[in-house]
């Protein structure tokens, strides 16, 4: 499994951290169920179990790359949350619920990974330990007990209060996991993961109350109806993901336009893209700037198109900064025509200014990206498709070279730590 | 806005007319009955929803929103409730003129009342202990029967109004918004075990948590619309971009697409293959920047060693937007856009029914443009005249049904004539730049292009 390798440096990374403790969780809660009238209602804890099992099978990727179980989690937090199932009182434990989530998320996961489509072990860690958070507070503690008699609106307010701080110490774990991986500062993946919460999170959470509530009264049958409305959301960020991964797509194949038509070297926009998307990352954007710096590195070079005679190589680096300024308004007006990638194209516009002038302070007028971009596209101009570590060592000393004006040292700073941690992995 | 036809004003009166005294025997009637607090708070609920449904109107999944309270006052408010409940949309916050918020009005109790009778026909009740599962079939079926009336009679409006045949308003716009309808309509169900005091008894306030998850849904879905639209202008600009190395094909791509669309629509083709099909359009010639710009350029007559280099682009157009996997259908289009039906086209010299349909599409559509747009070496054609040829090519280069779709569906259709709107761009006598340009002998779309390139001893078939 991938997320169960311990770093190479020999210190253990986040993802192992994360799904070792999942896994001692799992194994004592499943230990403690399993003994002799350990397991309390065994019918419903089958179905929510059943039902998470489903929604681990129909497992999708949000926008960003993120792994989300929706109605395994929603079913998850209802089970944890469940204080009456037809009127009689639902007195499960704690462990109980870690263990029939742990048991329904490998039994609905085992199809993905026999179709070799495993999700990163840390992932399903995460959200086991979330659960377990919320059983901790909720049931462990009491206060579903305390609940279970009072009246419906302060039971739905306690209810709603336990899936935000779930939620939210979903979010904190997986900010964890990702800083370590990343190399990128914590608030800013905090800030990054708690926005991608948000929306589908919230409805999670409330889908999972909502259950919880609604069991009381109609039993078994709260599970069918309340999947459906899930399914539907479910199904729009699905579509949502899946145009934004065309959109990514199209922009990667058509950005190979300057390739095939002799302008720049080949793979040149996708390896600029790569490394500045690193940078930016180590360098604590969100993740919206991370799309448009991603967008921005694989069109810099559309401009070029309109040149009638490619420079040699396509490498910019050695054109003249007028040139290369001109070159970067053309493509930029390209960009700007589209009418929805204002952002990317003042990127590309920007991308051949020196970050600060003589005599003058640093030019705040230059977005990051566009530095991003500038220092990284001279960088793979410079090393070019070879990759020698000479030519690596020689391109960045020659970046630091030009820090004074032309390069802006916190990313090139950046730049040479993504490409240590890129050496490292492919090591 | 054009007052609405006397057709369509007769069909809001009778709509009307149902409603009205409907709705008035059950204020009557179920008044002492109904639960006013609930009531007020459904109204409310319907209002907002209704409102933010009427400002994105375009958006099938806010149509459904109201959907919500609809169907919760069955079980809550009981089917004289429920009618009444449907007035409050008259209440909405919305811009719509005044008869269109009657007819909405009017044709929502008419839902209603259809509704509350299956309901209570099939035993549905108030919310109590023993309630499920018995309470989930009369509401599917009443929910069922609330959209299909729906559905319905706002078809017939706008039928009568926009004469749009029935059908093709119920697979286009009915159709799409029945999943959401559907979706929001069980919410209706949560809502009522949650609110009722002989449910869960959260009260009105369960409300805010119903609607979390719809409105978070209907914010996904949007996203989901806005980055499709962003999508498709990132496509057609960065085409544009490519165009701008080819002086021939200024909007070519754009216009292209278009017609394939129509062609597409006019033999009834399924409108997810035709929104793949107009991909296929836009990028079919993308693979001619790996042609060099010389030959693109060049004024004299091709040799056969430069036509086979042109010939090559439509493989290269593949090899580039491979990676975009959505495209699916598509790339066949691209592919085998120059293919003929005799089998003499390239790259692969399919024939028949070997070519795919996408293909047979783009090739006429890529035809007729190329004849309905200025040419160095010959003036534009009229669509008239272009038409004409693509029929005598009928059957050796392009596919019959596919000429003859074009034909009837450009008869239905008002065609920007190129002839025209082109020579204003690059009329040499506006612009000198493009004067002094090198003038190509030749576009590789033309169907006399393919005529002469093709072998000589099967030109006689």
């Amino acid at each position: 499994m991938t997320g169960l390798r311990a770093r190479p440096d020999g210190g253990l990374s986040g993802q192992f951290v994360v799904s070792a403790a999942a896994a001692l969780l799992a194994v004592i809660a499943v230990v403690v169920t399993a003994s002799p009238h350990g397991l309390i209602r065994a019918d419903v804890a089958f179905a929510f179990g059943a039902f998470i099992a489903l929604g681990e099978l129909a497992r999708i990727t949000l926008p960003g790359g993120r792994d989300a179980a929706p109605i395994a989690t929603a079913g998850a937090l209802a089970y944890a949350l469940l204080t009456q199932f037809e009127q009689q009182s639902m007195r499960h434990g704690a462990l109980q619920v870690v263990a029939v989530v742990a048991v329904a998320m490998l039994v609905g996961v085992t199809p993905h990974v026999v179709a070799g489509r495993a999700p990163s072990a840390d992932t399903l860690a995460r959200r086991l330990l979330a659960v377990g958070f919320a059983v901790g507070v909720f049931r462990a503690t009491g206060l579903g007990d305390l609940v279970r008699d009072s009246k419906g609106f302060v039971e739905a307010l306690v209810m709603v209060a336990i899936v935000a701080a779930t939620l939210a110490v979903d979010a904190i774990i997986a900010a964890a996991v990702r800083a370590g991986t990343d190399g990128a500062p914590f608030a800013a993946v905090l800030r990054n993961e708690a926005r991608a919460q948000v929306g589908i999170g919230s409805a999670i959470g409330a889908t999972g109350a909502l259950i919880a509530l609604a069991a009381s009264i109609m039993g078994i049958w709260a599970l069918p109806v309340f999947v459906i409305p899930l399914l539907l959301t479910q199904f729009s960020f699905r579509r949502y993901a899946a145009i934004r991964a065309t959109s990514l797509q199209t922009i990667r194949s058509l950005s190979r336009v300057t390739e095939l038509g002799g302008y720049t070297e080949s793979g040149h926009s996708r390896r600029v893209s790569e490394l500045s998307v690193a940078v930016g990352r180590e360098l604590g954007m969100s993740d919206a700037e991370l799309l448009d710096l991603e967008y921005a590195a694989l069109m810099h070079d559309i401009g070029q198109l309109s040149l009638t005679e490619p420079i040699p190589g396509g490498a910019t680096v050695v054109a003249a900064p007028a040139e290369q300024r001109r070159i970067a308004g053309l493509g930029a007006d390209v960009i700007r025509q589209t009418g929805v990638l204002d952002g990317v194209a003042t990127i590309v516009e920007r991308q051949a200014e020196p970050y600060r002038r003589a005599h003058q302070g640093d030019d705040l007028a230059v977005p990051l990206a566009s530095r991003i971009i500038k220092a990284v596209n001279a960088y793979d101009d410079l090393v070019g498709e070879s990759g020698s570590v000479e030519r690596q060592r020689d391109a960045l000393e020659r970046l630091r070279l030009g820090m004074a004006y032309e390069y802006d040292p916190r990313v090139v700073d950046s730049m040479a730590k993504a490409i240590e941690r890129s050496a490292r992995l492919t090591a | 806005m054009d007052p609405l036809p006397l057709r369509a004003r007769l069909y809001v009166i009778a709509v009307g007319a149902l409603a009205l005294p409907l709705l008035a025997f059950a204020i009557v009637r179920g008044w002492s009955s109904i639960s006013v607090v609930d009531l007020a708070f459904l109204a409310v609920l319907y209002v907002i929803s209704d409102s933010i449904g009427a400002k994105g109107s375009r958006d099938t999944v806010t149509i459904a929103l109201g959907s919500v309270s609809a169907m919760a006052a069955l079980p809550l408010l009981g089917g004289w409730g429920a009618i009444v409940l449907a007035c409050s949309t008259a209440f909405a916050n919305d811009s719509r003129p005044l008869v269109k918020r009657f007819f909405n009005t009017s044709q929502l109790v008419l839902a209603a009342a259809a509704s509350a009778l299956a309901f209570t026909l099939l035993g549905g009740k108030a919310i109590s202990d023993d309630s499920f599962p018995y309470l989930i079939l009369p509401f599917c079926v009443a929910l069922a029967v609330h959209c299909f009336v729906n559905g319905a009679l706002v078809s017939g409006i706008v039928h009568f109004a926009a004469d749009v045949p029935l059908r093709h308003v119920w697979h286009g716009t009915i159709a799409k918004s029945v999943s959401g309808y559907v979706g929001y309509g069980l919410f209706g169900l949560l809502l009522a075990v949650l609110w009722s005091p002989r449910g869960a008894a959260v009260g009105p306030a369960a409300a805010l948590l119903v609607l979390l998850p719809l409105f978070v849904a209907r914010w996904a879905y949007a996203q989901y619309a806005e980055q499709q639209d962003a999508y498709d202008r990132t496509v057609r600009t960065l085409i544009a971009a490519v165009e701008t190395k080819d002086l021939y094909t200024r909007g070519h791509s754009e216009r292209v697409a278009a017609a394939s669309v129509l062609i597409a629509r006019q033999i009834g083709m399924r409108e997810d293959r035709v929104a793949s099909l107009r991909y296929a359009g836009m990028l079919h010639d993308i693979g001619k920047l790996g042609v060099p710009t010389r030959v693109l350029q060049k004024t004299s007559k091709l040799t056969e060693a430069e036509y086979a280099a042109v010939k090559l682009h439509p493989v290269r157009g593949l090899e580039m937007i491979r990676e975009i996997e959505f495209l699916g259908e598509a790339f066949a289009g691209i592919m085998h856009h120059h293919e003929r039906l005799d089998g003499l086209g390239y790259p692969m010299g399919l024939r028949g029914a070997q070519i795919p349909e996408f293909a047979r599409a783009i090739a006429v559509a890529d035809a007729f443009d190329s004849m309905t747009t200025t040419r160095s070496y010959r003036g534009a054609r009229t669509a008239a005249q272009a038409l004409e040829e693509l029929r005598r090519c009928a059957g050796s280069q392009f596919d019959p049904s596919m000429v003859e779709a074009l034909v009837a569906a450009l008869a239905d259709t008002v065609w920007q004539d190129q002839s025209e709107a082109l020579f204003d761009q690059t009329a040499p006598e506006w612009d000198d730049a493009y004067e002094q340009l090198p003038r190509a002998q030749f576009d590789h779309d033309d169907p006399r292009a393919s005529e002469t390139h093709v072998p000589s001893q099967s030109s006689a078939q």
